[in-house]
C-alpha cells in the first residue's frame, strides 16, 4: 500500500457529487423527466446521493424513490467469459419506467467505455427513452470506444497499470478515490465489484 | 459451477447465490424484452434420452432467452441396453462444440458419468438422472417456496426457508424430485418430512436430514407447504408397492378434506406431471394455495440462472 | 489361438521338469528354506543355505520372499469359449501365473455354457496345452444356466476334464428342488454344487448394496436378505441330504452368521470371500463408476469386517478372486448399462496381504491355507494345495512381501483392465511361480513371454 495515495477525500467527493448534481439540473433546464440511474454496485449509491442533492436544490423534483434507479449491466457486458462468473446486480427502475425521459447514467468510474457500452445495451431492453447522458465521479482516460461522460467529478490522467478505486461509505465504510501502482493490493474493506478499469 | 449434477454440489452460500441470480432472471421475464445477450455465441445442447416435453421446453426457453445456441437431442428409445451411446454421444457433442450440455437419461448417475467418465469437457447439467436427483427442479420449488414464504422472515429471501416445515409425499423410493428437494431445502434451513407407505420410501432413508412419517393426516396440519409426487401407476400390480389406486388415494392423495388440514398459509405444489385423482384432486391442485403453475414459469428463471452460472464466466471456472 | 503359439512348458507330470533349487525362501513365512525341486516333486528340503545345487541346475535366490504351495482359485472367468473378447484360456493362464496361482477353476458360464462333456474337455485341453496353469473347468449344474434341469454331471465328471465343481455361477439355482436333487446327485460323484446365492425375485434390477449409499445414489438395491435367504434354505437342503455345499463369494456379515451356524451344527458346507469384497464397501458407488459394479455387490464397512472375521476363524474356509474380465466398452459406460464384475487374479494375493496378513487376522501359513490347501480340498484337486514337503508335487509361489506396488491394470496379463484395485499401492509381489517344478514366472515376469499375441 505503500504507493497507494488518495486523490480525492470525503469532502472533496461530496462537493464534486453537488457540482454534478447542479450541472444535471442546469443541462435539463429543471428536474421535469429526468431518471438517475446508477449501475451497480458504487454507481447505485452515487446516482442515489446525486438524486438527494438534486431533490434538496429543487424541492420540486418529487421524492427521491421516483427519480433514481439502478441498470445492472452484467448480463450485457463483453467480456463475461474473461473473469469467473460475477454475481447479478439489481435493476430497479422507478414506477414511471424510462420511455421518453432523459436518463443519466451514474457510474464510478470511466475508463475503456465498455460498461457504459453494456448499459446503453441493457437500457434499450427496457424502454426507449428521449435522451441518455452519463455521469462519472473519475474520467481516467484509456477510453476503448467512442464515448465520452457528459458530468465528470474529477479528470485523473492514470498510467494503465495503475488501478483506481472509488470507495464509498455505503460499501467500503469510507469515502475515498486511490490510486495504486502495478502490484498494489487492493484497499481493505472492498465489498464486491470495484469501478476499476471500466 | 462446472457442473451442476446434485443438489449436494450446492452449500448454503452457492444456492441461494443461484437463487438471487434466478430473481434477477425472473426480473428480466416480466419485461417485454425477454431475450439477453448473455450467452451470445455458446452452444447448449438438450440431450433427452428420456421424453419431458416440459423439462426440455424450460431449458430451452432458458438457453434461448441468454441468446445461446440451442440444439435439443432427443435420442429417446435408446434403451440402457445401448448404453455406449451415451458415451458416443458425448464425443460426437464435443465435437460439435458444445458448451454444456442439459442430460435427462433414465440411468442414475447418467449425468455424474458424462461430467466425470473423461468422455469430454462439457459443462454438465443434470435434468434428472433415473431415480437419482433432479437439481434445478428442487432449485425452482425452493424458488417459489423462498417468494412465498418471505413474509414469514420479514420480507428476506435469504432466510426465507430457515425452520419452514414441508412435506414431500408420495413415491420418494423412485423419485429424483424429492432426493434433490431433501438436500436443497436442508441445505437452506427447511424442516423436511416424507410422507409415504413404507414400501415407497428407501431403505437407508433414515440417514437422510429429513423424517418420515406414514400419516398425512397428522402431517399437514404442521407443515408451510406440502410437496406431492407423482405417483405412477405401472408401480401397482405384480408385487407392486401399493394395493391399488383407490387405497393409495385415500391414504396418500391430497383431497379437499386434507385441503382443509392445512394452515392458512400452507402451500400446494406438485412438480407435475399430475394423476388428478390419485396423488392429487382436482380441487387441491386447483385452489388459490396452489403453486403449481408458478412452478412452471419459475423454472424458466431458475434455468437461466444455472445456465448463467454454468456458462458465463472464463472457461476455467 | 493355437497349441503351437505357446510353447509346451510342462508335461501333464513334469518328471523331464530339470532340477531347480530355491534357496533361503522362508517356508510358510517361517525358516529360512532350501528346496531342490526334481522331476515335478519336492525332491529335498533342508535349512536355509545349506543344499548344493546338482550339476545343471537352476538356482533361484529367494532370500527374503516368502514361499506358499501353488495357489489355487476356486473362482475364475476365463470367458473361452464365447468371450474371447473379454479374455482367453491364454491370458488368464498367464494372469493366474502372473498371480501365483498354479491351479484356476474355470467357471461354466461360457458361450457354449460348460454343462456337457465336451465344452468341460475343451477348456481343459486349452489349459493343459498351454501349460501355465492347471485349469480345472466347473460344469454348470443346470442346462444352459436356466436353473430348469440338470445338466449331464456324471459325463461332465468322468470326461478328461474329471469336473468335480459345478456351479451355475452368474445365476443361482433358485429352484429349491433343482437345488436339492443336485446336491443329491453330485454325492455320487464326490462333487461339490458351488452355489451362487442370489434370490432373483429379491434382486431384480438390482445395481448395488440396498442400503444408506443405494438410497441417496438412486440404484435399486440388492438387499443382503437376497443371498442369506438362499444360504440358509442351502444349508439346510445339504444337511437335509447329507451333501457338500459350497458357497460362492459370500458377502455379507449374515451370510457369515448362518455359516457359522450351519458348521457347528454338523452341515458338510464350505464358503468363499472375494479379495473385493474383503477391502472395498459400497461407498465407492458415490462417484457411479462401474469399475466398482460386481454380483454381489460390495457392501459396507460392517460385512468386510465380518468377512475378515469369519476368514480368520474358518467360517469362510477360502479366498477365490471371482477374476471377471470385461472389455473397456462393457465398462465405459453408465452404471446400469455396465457389466458386473473385476478382474483379481493379479491381485488376489496383494489384497490378502493387506486386508488378512498386515492387519494380524492371518499368517503365511494361512493363507496357505485360503488361497491353496482349502480351496484344492473343495475342488477335489488331487495335486494341488499340498505342503512344501519331500514327496510332494513341486507347485509353488514365491512372493516378495516387503515390496509395495500401485496396481496398473494396464500391466496385467488379464485382458480385462477392470480392476477396482486400479491406483491402490497394495503391499506384496509375486516373485515367482513354480507349476510341477518348472518355473513359469520368474523375477516377476512370465517365463519365456515375448509380451506378444495377447
Amino acid at each position: 500500500m505503500a504507493s497507494a495515495r488518495p486523490v480525492l477525500e470525503a469532502p472533496e467527493i461530496s462537493r464534486v457529487l453537488t457540482r454534478i448534481a447542479h450541472e444535471i439540473l442546469e443541462r435539463n433546464r429543471g428536474a421535469d423527466d429526468l431518471v438517475l440511474l446508477g449501475i451497480p454496485t458504487r454507481g447505485a449509491h452515487l446516482a442515489r446521493r446525486v438524486a438527494e442533492r438534486l431533490v434538496a436544490a429543487e424541492p420540486g423534483a418529487g421524492p427521491v424513490e421516483d427519480l433514481v434507479g439502478s441498470l445492472d449491466v452484467t448480463m450485457h457486458r463483453d467480456d463475461l467469459r474473461r473473469h469467473p462468473v460475477r454475481a447479478l446486480g439489481r435493476t430497479d427502475v422507478p414506477p414511471r419506467g424510462v420511455d421518453d425521459r432523459v436518463v443519466v447514467l451514474v457510474d464510478d468510474v470511466l475508463a475503456s467505455g465498455r460498461t457504459v457500452r453494456a448499459a446503453l445495451d441493457a437500457l434499450s431492453d427496457l424502454g426507449r427513452p428521449r435522451a441518455v447522458r452519463l455521469a462519472v465521479l473519475v474520467d481516467r482516460g484509456h477510453r476503448q470506444l467512442p464515448i465520452r461522460a457528459d458530468h465528470v467529478g474529477k479528470n485523473l490522467p492514470t498510467a494503465a497499470q495503475e488501478s483506481v478505486q472509488v470507495l464509498l461509505e455505503e460499501v467500503d465504510g469510507q469515502d475515498a478515490v486511490v490510486i495504486s501502482g502495478p502490484g498494489e493490493s487492493r484497499p481493505p474493506a472492498s465489498a464486491g465489484p470495484t469501478g476499476e478499469s471500466r | 459451477m462446472k457442473h451442476l449434477l446434485s443438489a449436494a454440489d450446492l452449500d448454503r452460500e452457492g444456492a441461494l447465490a443461484l437463487l438471487d441470480v434466478a430473481e434477477q432472471m425472473a426480473a428480466t421475464q416480466a419485461r417485454e424484452i425477454k431475450k439477453l445477450p448473455t450467452l451470445r455465441g455458446r452452444t447448449v445442447v438438450n440431450l433427452f434420452f428420456e421424453d419431458s416435453t416440459r423439462t426440455r421446453i424450460s431449458f430451452e426457453a432458458a438457453a434461448k432467452r441468454l441468446s445461446a445456441d440451442v440444439i435439443t437431442f432427443s435420442a429417446k428409445g435408446s434403451s440402457v441396453s445401448k448404453g455406449e451411446s451415451l458415451k458416443d454421444t458425448a464425443l460426437t457433442l464435443q465435437a460439435m462444440g458444445a458448451d454444456a450440455v442439459v442430460l435427462r437419461h433414465s440411468a442414475s448417475g447418467a449425468a455424474h458419468r458424462l461430467a466425470h467418465a473423461g468422455w469430454s469437457r462439457v459443462g454438465v447439467l443434470n435434468a434428472g438422472d433415473g431415480t437419482h436427483e433432479h437439481p434445478t427442479q428442487a432449485l425452482l420449488d425452493a424458488f417459489t417456496l423462498r417468494r412465498r414464504l418471505r413474509e414469514r422472515s420479514g420480507g428476506d429471501l435469504g432466510g426465507a426457508l430457515d425452520g419452514a416445515r414441508v412435506a414431500v409425499v408420495g413415491d420418494v423410493l423412485h423419485s429424483r424430485v424429492a432426493r434433490s428437494n431433501v438436500l436443497l431445502l436442508r441445505t437452506l434451513g427447511a424442516d423436511v418430512t416424507l410422507v409415504a407407505p413404507p414400501t415407497l420410501l428407501p431403505v437407508g432413508v433414515e440417514t437422510w436430514p429429513c423424517r418420515t412419517s406414514w400419516d398425512l393426516d397428522a402431517v399437514l396440519p404442521e407443515v408451510d407447504a406440502v410437496m406431492v409426487l407423482r405417483v405412477q401407476r405401472e408401480r401397482m400390480g405384480g408385487g407392486g408397492f401399493f394395493p391399488s389406486a383407490q387405497e393409495y388415494a385415500r391414504r396418500f392423495g391430497l383431497d379437499g378434506r386434507r385441503l382443509r388440514l392445512l394452515p392458512e398459509h400452507a402451500l400446494v405444489m406438485h412438480p407435475g406431471p399430475m394423476n388428478r385423482g390419485l396423488e392429487i384432486s382436482a380441487e387441491a391442485a386447483d385452489s388459490p394455495r396452489s403453486t403449481i403453475v408458478e412452478q412452471v414459469s419459475n423454472g424458466v428463471a431458475v434455468r437461466m440462472a444455472a445456465l448463467y452460472l454454468l456458462l458465463a464466466g472464463e472457461d476455467a471456472a | 489361438m493355437s497349441a503351437d503359439q505357446t510353447p509346451a512348458r510342462t508335461t501333464a507330470t513334469g518328471e523331464d521338469a530339470p532340477a531347480l533349487l530355491v534357496r533361503r525362501a522362508a517356508l510358510l513365512g517361517g525358516e529360512a528354506t532350501d528346496l531342490l525341486l526334481e522331476g515335478g516333486r519336492v525332491a529335498r528340503t533342508a535349512p536355509g543355505g545349506s543344499l548344493e545345487a546338482p550339476a545343471g541346475a537352476r538356482v533361484v535366490e529367494a532370500e527374503g520372499l516368502v514361499a506358499l504351495p501353488g495357489l489355487v482359485d476356486l473362482h475364475t472367468h476365463l470367458r473361452e469359449p464365447g468371450r474371447e473378447d473379454a479374455e482367453t484360456v491364454l491370458t488368464g493362464s498367464r494372469a493366474a501365473a502372473m498371480g501365483g496361482f498354479t491351479a484356476v477353476h474355470a467357471m461354466a458360464n461360457t458361450d457354449p455354457v460348460a454343462d456337457t462333456a465336451g465344452v468341460v474337455e475343451q477348456v481343459w485341453r486349452l489349459g493343459r496345452e498351454i501349460g501355465l496353469v492347471d485349469v480345472r473347468p466347473v460344469g454348470a449344474v443346470t442346462v444352459g444356466l436356466a436353473g430348469e434341469r440338470l445338466a449331464e454331471l456324471g459325463a461332465m465328471a468322468t470326461s478328461a476334464a474329471r469336473v468335480r465343481v459345478f456351479s451355475d455361477d452368474g445365476r443361482c439355482v433358485a429352484d429349491p428342488v433343482l437345488m436339492r436333487r443336485a446336491l443329491e446327485y453330485v454325492r455320487s460323484v464326490d462333487g461339490v454344487v458351488a452355489q451362487h446365492a442370489q434370490d432373483p425375485r429379491l434382486t431384480e434390477g438390482a445395481q448395488m448394496h440396498e442400503g444408506v449409499v443405494s438410497s441417496v445414489l438412486g440404484l435399486r438395491g440388492w438387499p443382503a436378505v437376497a443371498e442369506e435367504a438362499v444360504i440358509a434354505r442351502d444349508v439346510l437342503l445339504a444337511d437335509h441330504v447329507g451333501s457338500r455345499l459350497h458357497v460362492c463369494h459370500v458377502s455379507t456379515a449374515g451370510s457369515v452368521e448362518i455359516i457359522r451356524w450351519a458348521k457347528a451344527r454338523g452341515v458338510d458346507v464350505t464358503a468363499e470371500v472375494t479379495p473385493h469384497h474383503l477391502l472395498l464397501t459400497d461407498e465407492l458407488v458415490r462417484g457411479y463408476d462401474p469399475v466398482y459394479k460386481v454380483n454381489p455387490p460390495l457392501r459396507t464397512r460392517a460385512d468386510v469386517e465380518a468377512l475378515r472375521a469369519a476368514v480368520a476363524d474358518g467360517t469362510v474356509d477360502v479366498v477365490a478372486t471371482d477374476h471377471a474380465p470385461h472389455p473397456v466398452e462393457d465398462k465405459d459406460c453408465e452404471w446400469a448399462a455396465a457389466a458386473m464384475g473385476m478382474t483379481g487374479l493379479e491381485t488376489a494375493l496383494s489384497v490378502v496381504q493387506e486386508a488378512l496378513v498386515e492387519t494380524g487376522l492371518l499368517g503365511w501359513a494361512d493363507v496357505a491355507r485360503v488361497l491353496s490347501s482349502a480351496p484344492a480340498r473343495i475342488g477335489r484337486v488331487a495335486d494341488h494345495g499340498r505342503p512344501l514337503a519331500e514327496g510332494e508335487p513341486a507347485h509353488l509361489v514365491l512372493l516378495d512381501p516387503s515390496a509395495r506396488r500401485e496396481v496398473v491394470p494396464e500391466q496385467h496379463a488379464t485382458q480385462g483392465r477392470n480392476s477396482p484395485f486400479r491406483g491402490l499401492e497394495l503391499p506384496g509381489r509375486v516373485v515367482a511361480t513354480v507349476l510341477r517344478g518348472r518355473p513359469v514366472v520368474l523375477d516377476g515376469a512370465l517365463v519365456g513371454d515375448d509380451g506378444g499375441s495377447r
